[in-house]
C-alpha cells in the first residue's frame, strides 16, 4: 500500500504541469518543490541533529554565486553544476568546523554571522559579484537533449531531482548513521560514553545539510536565471528555518509542507500587501509561541486536547505527551 | 599619517557607537542566554522615534533621551508580553527575536519611508575640533565622551548597587540566584529593557553620522553579535574591549579594503572563536 502512495504521489506530482495549465502556478511548483529539497537539507540539522542552523542561505548562496560565475566564464553546465557543488561542499565543511566549536546558542551565533560574511561578499565585492546589481546567466542546461527553457521542463527536472533528495535523506534518517545522529542530539554523554565520536557525527551532517542547501541553490540560478545578495539575506535564512519549523521539524514531510506554505503565502501575500516581511515575522511569532512543535504536529496535539475536553476519560492514554523541545545545549 | 590619526579617531567614535548599542545586547545574552536578534531593529527603532521628536520640535538631545526610553518600554513589553511566555525555551526566544526584527523593520519601512533620514547633528557640537594640528569633527569626539560616560555609569550600576549585584549574580548562576531570594524574571524585564533603551539611544547618538535607513538594523546586529563573541558575553569589559576592536577592524577595513570590509570585520572574529571560544572575556556558557 505504502509503493502505491508513493507511487500514486509521483505521478500526480509529475502531471502537475497539465492538471494545473497555468505558467505561472507551474513556476510557484517548481519554487515550492526547490525551497522543499532547501528545507529538508536544512531539517537534517535543525530536525535530527537538533542544531539550528541561520546562516544555511550563505551556503545556498554560494552554490548560486558559484554556478553563476562559472557559467558566465564560459564552462558548460555539467562543469558548473559538479563545480559549485564542490565549492558548497567545501564552504558547508569550512562553515561546519567554525560553527561546532560553539554548541546550542553559540551555534546559532556563529551560523548568523557566516552567514552575514557571505551576505557582506556577495554585496561588497563588486567586481566578483557585481554587487547589490547580482549576476544573471544566459541559459539553462540541456541535459539529453531535454530543453529546460520552459516553465514544465524546469517543472520536471526539479522534481528529479526532489525525489532523489527525498529518497536520499529518508535513507540517511532511517540508516544506523541517522540513529546514531538523532543519537547525538538527545543524549550526547550517552552516545560519547558508548563510543561514538560526536563531533564527526555532527560535521558529517552539516556537510550532508549543506550539500542539499547547494543543490537546491543551484536550481534556484537555474529557475531564476539570477542570484543578487537578497538570496543570502538573514532573511533568506530565517525563511527556509521558518519552512522546517512551521511543517514540523524531525519529519520527512514536515519541512516538504512547510515550503509549500511559506511559499505558497509568500506569493499570495505579496499579490495583495506589499509588506510580505511583516507577514513572515508575525508567522514566525506566532508558530514560535503557539505552536512550537510545528503545523502538523501542532495541530494534532490541539485535535487530541480539543477532543480530551469532551471525553476526558477515553482518549486519556491515547494523548500521549508533546514531545520536547531540547535547544541542544 | 593625519590620515592614519583621523581614522583612528574615527575608529575610536564608532567603537564608542559599538559600545552602547553592544554592552546591553552583551548583558542581555549573559543574563537570559539569547542573543537578542531584535538589537539591529532596536538600535534603529531608537533612531526613527528621534527624527520623529525632532520633526515634532524636540532638540537633539531630549529627544534622543525620550527615544531611548521609548525603546527601553518597548523593550520591557517584547520581554514581558512575548518572551516571557517561553520561560527556559531559549531556541524559542530567539526565534521570537527574529520574528519580531522582521516585523520591526517592516514597520519602520512603512512608517517612515525607504529613503535615508539624516539626523541634524547638534549645533553645538557642529564644525571640528584642533588637537594639536590635526582637526578632528567635534561632534565624534561628544560620542567618545559618551561613551566613556556610559561605560563608567554602567560599570558603577553594576559593581556598585544592589540591583547591580543581583544581575551579576543572576548572570553567574541563575538556580542559586533565585534560590536566595532574588526575582531572576524581573531582572530579566530590567535588563532587556535597559539594553534596548541603551541600544535605541546609541541609534540616535549614532544618527548624525550613520543616519538612518531601512537596513540599518542588519547593518548593526552582526556588529554587535561579533563584539559580545570577541569580548564574552555577559561581561562589561568583555564588550568595551571587543567594541573598540571592532570600531578600528570596520573603518581601518572599509578605508583599505573596501570590497572585502566584511572579511577583515569577520576573520578575527573566528579566530578568536578557533582560540578560545567563550570570547576573550567571557565565561563558558553552560
Amino acid at each position: 500500500v505504502k509503493r502505491l502512495v508513493i507511487v500514486i504521489g509521483l505521478v500526480l506530482l509529475a502531471a502537475v504541469p497539465f492538471w494545473v495549465g497555468n505558467t505561472y502556478y507551474v513556476n510557484i511548483a517548481s519554487q515550492i518543490l526547490l525551497y522543499a529539497i532547501f528545507a529538508l537539507g536544512l531539517n537534517v540539522l535543525v530536525g535530527y541533529a537538533g542544531l539550528v542552523s541561520l546562516g544555511h542561505a550563505g551556503l545556498f548562496g554560494i552554490a548560486a554565486y558559484a554556478g553563476a560565475l562559472l557559467i558566465n566564464s564560459g564552462s558548460n553546465h555539467f562543469v558548473a553544476i559538479l563545480g559549485a557543488l564542490a565549492v558548497t561542499l567545501f564552504a558547508a565543511a569550512i562553515f561546519a568546523i567554525l560553527a561546532l566549536r560553539g554548541t546550542g546558542l553559540g551555534f546559532v551565533m556563529i551560523t548568523v554571522a557566516l552567514g552575514q560574511i557571505v551576505w557582506g561578499v556577495a554585496y561588497r565585492w563588486i567586481s566578483i559579484t557585481n554587487g547589490d546589481n547580482g549576476i544573471s546567466i544566459a541559459t539553462r542546461p540541456r541535459p539529453l537533449g531535454l530543453s529546460l527553457a520552459t516553465a514544465p521542463g524546469l517543472y520536471w527536472a526539479t522534481l528529479m531531482v526532489f525525489v532523489v533528495a527525498v529518497a536520499a535523506i529518508a535513507i540517511f534518517a532511517v540508516s544506523p548513521f541517522g540513529a546514531s545522529l538523532r543519537g547525538t542530539r538527545d543524549q550526547p554523554r550517552r552516545m560519547t560514553a558508548l563510543g561514538y565520536h560526536i563531533w564527526m557525527i555532527r560535521f558529517l551532517a552539516f556537510v550532508f545539510s549543506g550539500f542539499w542547501s547547494g543543490v537546491a541553490g543551484m536550481l534556484f540560478l537555474y529557475y531564476n536565471q539570477f542570484v543578487s545578495p537578497q538570496v543570502v539575506a538573514l532573511n533568506a535564512s530565517a525563511e527556509v528555518l521558518l519552512m522546517v519549523i512551521s511543517g514540523g521539524t524531525g519529519t520527512l514531510f514536515g519541512p516538504i509542507a512547510g515550503a509549500a506554505l511559506v511559499v505558497i503565502i509568500k506569493n499570495v501575500a505579496s499579490a495583495y500587501i506589499e509588506h510580505w516581511n511583516f507577514v513572515l515575522g508575525a508567522i514566525f511569532v506566532a508558530i514560535v509561541i503557539c505552536m512550537p512543535e510545528g503545523l502538523v504536529p501542532g495541530s494534532a496535539r490541539l485535535w487530541r486536547w480539543g477532543l480530551a475536553k469532551l471525553h476526558p476519560d477515553a482518549t486519556r492514554a491515547a494523548s500521549a505527551p508533546a514531545p520536547r523541545h531540547e535547544s541542544g545545549i | 599619517m593625519k590620515l592614519w590619526l583621523v581614522l583612528a579617531g574615527n575608529s575610536i567614535a564608532f567603537g564608542g557607537l559599538l559600545f552602547l548599542l553592544s554592552a546591553g545586547f552583551s548583558l542581555i545574552f549573559g543574563l537570559m542566554r539569547i542573543p537578542n536578534l531584535t538589537h539591529g531593529s532596536l538600535f534603529m527603532l531608537g533612531a526613527y522615534f528621534a527624527v520623529s521628536l525632532i520633526a515634532l520640535g524636540f532638540g537633539f538631545w531630549p529627544a534622543a533621551v525620550l527615544a531611548g526610553v521609548g525603546v527601553a518600554i518597548f523593550g520591557g513589553l517584547v520581554e514581558r508580553l512575548l518572551l516571557r511566555r517561553l520561560p527556559g525555551a531559549e531556541l524559542a526566544q530567539v526565534l521570537v527575536t527574529l520574528g519580531l526584527s522582521f516585523m520591526i523593520a517592516d514597520a519602520c519601512l512603512m512608517g517612515w519611508g525607504g529613503d535615508p533620514i539624516a539626523i541634524e547633528t547638534p549645533p553645538a557640537l557642529q564644525g571640528a575640533t584642533y588637537l594639536s594640528s590635526i582637526a578632528f569633527p567635534t561632534y565624534r569626539l561628544a560620542i567618545i565622551i559618551i561613551a566613556v560616560i556610559f561605560a563608567i555609569a554602567l560599570w558603577a550600576l553594576l559593581d556598585r548597587t544592589r540591583l547591580g549585584a543581583m544581575i551579576r549574580a543572576g548572570v553567574d548562576d541563575p538556580a542559586i540566584a533565585r534560590v536566595v531570594g532574588i526575582r531572576v524574571s524581573r531582572l530579566f524585564t530590567i535588563v532587556f529593557a535597559l539594553g534596548a533603551g541603551l541600544a535605541g539611544f546609541a541609534g540616535v547618538i549614532g544618527g548624525p553620522i550613520l543616519s538612518v535607513y531601512p537596513g540599518l538594523d542588519q547593518d548593526m546586529l552582526p556588529l554587535a553579535l561579533v563584539v559580545v563573541i570577541l569580548g564574552g558575553s555577559g561581561s562589561l569589559v568583555g564588550s568595551f574591549v571587543g567594541s573598540f576592536v571592532v570600531g578600528f577592524l570596520y573603518n581601518f577595513g572599509q578605508a583599505m579594503l573596501p570590497e572585502l570590509a566584511y572579511v577583515v570585520l569577520f576573520l578575527p572574529m573566528l579566530v578568536v572563536l578557533v582560540l578560545r571560544p567563550h570570547g576573550l572575556f567571557g565565561r563558558a556558557v553552560s
